[in-house]
């Protein structure tokens, strides 16, 4: 094996500048490459880098294995490479396509190079198994990156969705975006009640104009939200309540109990106001 | 025997909880402040419970029995400055102590029974 993996070095070493040429023809006239997404020019720049990684890699032997110490500067630039590449919006299949392209030219220039039958199979297997492994590591690469975006934008959206607002001396908002679940409930009942401590505030109002639907669960995790307010000395108004969300209420048979309603953040406010001792007067 | 404070400030009773209660003490609370309630003659009742940090569901129940007693001896209660985790902790159980008062802080427990008891009071010297 020791021979083999050697010639391949040397054919690499040999033609880096040929073979380079071909790979970057060969991917710019590819259906996978998008100009959208990256001028030829960082192309190229990628594929001189990773070429000259894999023939430095290749000299120093192991072809095998990728996991190696001899393959790290490969596997950063992979790295580097493929997490680029998903977030400028690059499929994995696309970013994979990106180290097979190499497989046409480095083929027929073993072919080229190494006359016996036998010891061309060998080589072809050897490169074939080599780029596959690198493909695939890209692949896995760019799915990771993904997978760690997803997760950092459900955090995001936990925390984004729940703000609480302090509208007047003693009157907060709580305007609640999207779909309430028992994961969700825990983190705004949380915000609520230790906004209300750091605020001493006597009023909240729960705005639910962006909750899309109201079932029996969502309207049991408002209701437990109030009730822990309650607990806290401070009296909630329910606001934003929309004319299919009033009926779905009263369909499902829900009791929203001694809570206050109102349709409208405004028309809650000036409620909250007037219990807080407030006067609200227009001025000419 | 541990006894939790039951303290007369003017026309209205102060019971600070600062220990964790435990179900004994929470007994011997019930019987003391309904006591003092009719020695007093008092009209107003503050429990605050600021500093207890764990509740589970039975010094849940006897906040609730404890307020409603007052009720019955027609003294008002205010339950004030309950910890976030301990309000959560409660709805969680489905004890939202429905119709016991509740106020952020000993200050504002304060103002709500003058308001109340004023209300009152000044309805009784009228009719008399």
């Amino acid at each position: 094996m020791k021979g083999t993996s050697s010639r391949l070095a040397e054919i690499i070493a040999k033609h880096e500048q040929d073979l380079l040429a071909q790979w970057i023809k060969e991917q710019t006239s590819a259906v996978t490459q998008r100009p959208d997404l990256m001028s030829e020019a960082e192309l190229r720049e990628q594929s001189r880098a990773l070429l000259n990684g894999i023939r430095n890699a290749v000299q120093r032997g192991r072809l095998d294995d990728i996991t190696g110490s001899e393959w790290e500067s490969v596997r950063e630039l992979l790295d580097e490479v493929s997490r680029g590449r998903a977030r400028t919006g690059f499929s994995p299949t696309e970013t994979a396509m990106f180290v097979f392209s190499l497989k046409q030219p480095l083929f027929s220039r073993l072919r080229a190079e190494i006359r016996e039958p036998e010891a061309l199979a060998d080589e072809l297997w050897t490169a074939s198994v080599l780029l596959d492994k690198l493909g695939l590591y890209t692949t896995e690469v760019s799915q990771k990156s993904r997978e760690e975006v997803i997760l950092r934008q459900q955090q995001d959206m936990l925390e984004l969705s729940t703000p609480v607002v302090e509208l007047w001396d003693g009157v907060l908002a709580l305007p609640l975006i999207g779909t309430l679940d028992s994961a969700r409930t825990q983190v705004v009942m949380e915000n609520l009640l230790q906004k209300i401590v750091q605020t001493g505030a006597g009023i909240a109002i729960v705005d639910i104009t962006g909750v899309p639907t109201v079932d029996t669960l969502v309207a049991q995790h408002l209701l437990k939200t109030v009730a822990a307010a309650r607990l806290m000395g401070a009296d909630c108004i329910i606001s934003g309540i929309r004319p299919q969300i009033a009926q779905t209420i009263v369909h499902l048979g829900v009791d929203l109990g001694t809570v206050t309603t109102k349709a409208t953040l405004a028309a809650a406010f000036v409620v909250a106001l007037e219990r807080s001792g407030a006067t609200i007067s227009k001025g000419r | 025997m541990e006894r939790i404070p039951i303290l007369k400030m003017g026309e209205f009773l102060l019971v600070t909880i600062q220990v964790d209660m435990h179900d004994r003490l929470a007994l011997t609370l019930q019987d003391d402040l309904t006591e003092m309630i009719v020695k007093n003659r008092t009209h107003g009742v503050l429990i605050d419970i600021s500093a207890l940090e764990v509740v589970d569901s039975f010094i849940g129940r006897m906040l609730g029995n404890i307020a409603s007693m007052s009720r019955v001896l027609d003294a008002a209660t205010v339950v004030v400055g309950m910890q976030p985790a301990v309000a959560i902790t409660l709805v969680e159980l489905g004890l939202s102590l429905p119709g016991v008062r509740t106020a952020l802080n000993v200050e504002k427990g304060m103002e709500l029974l003058r308001g109340s008891l004023t209300a009152t009071n000044g309805h009784a010297r009228r009719q008399g």
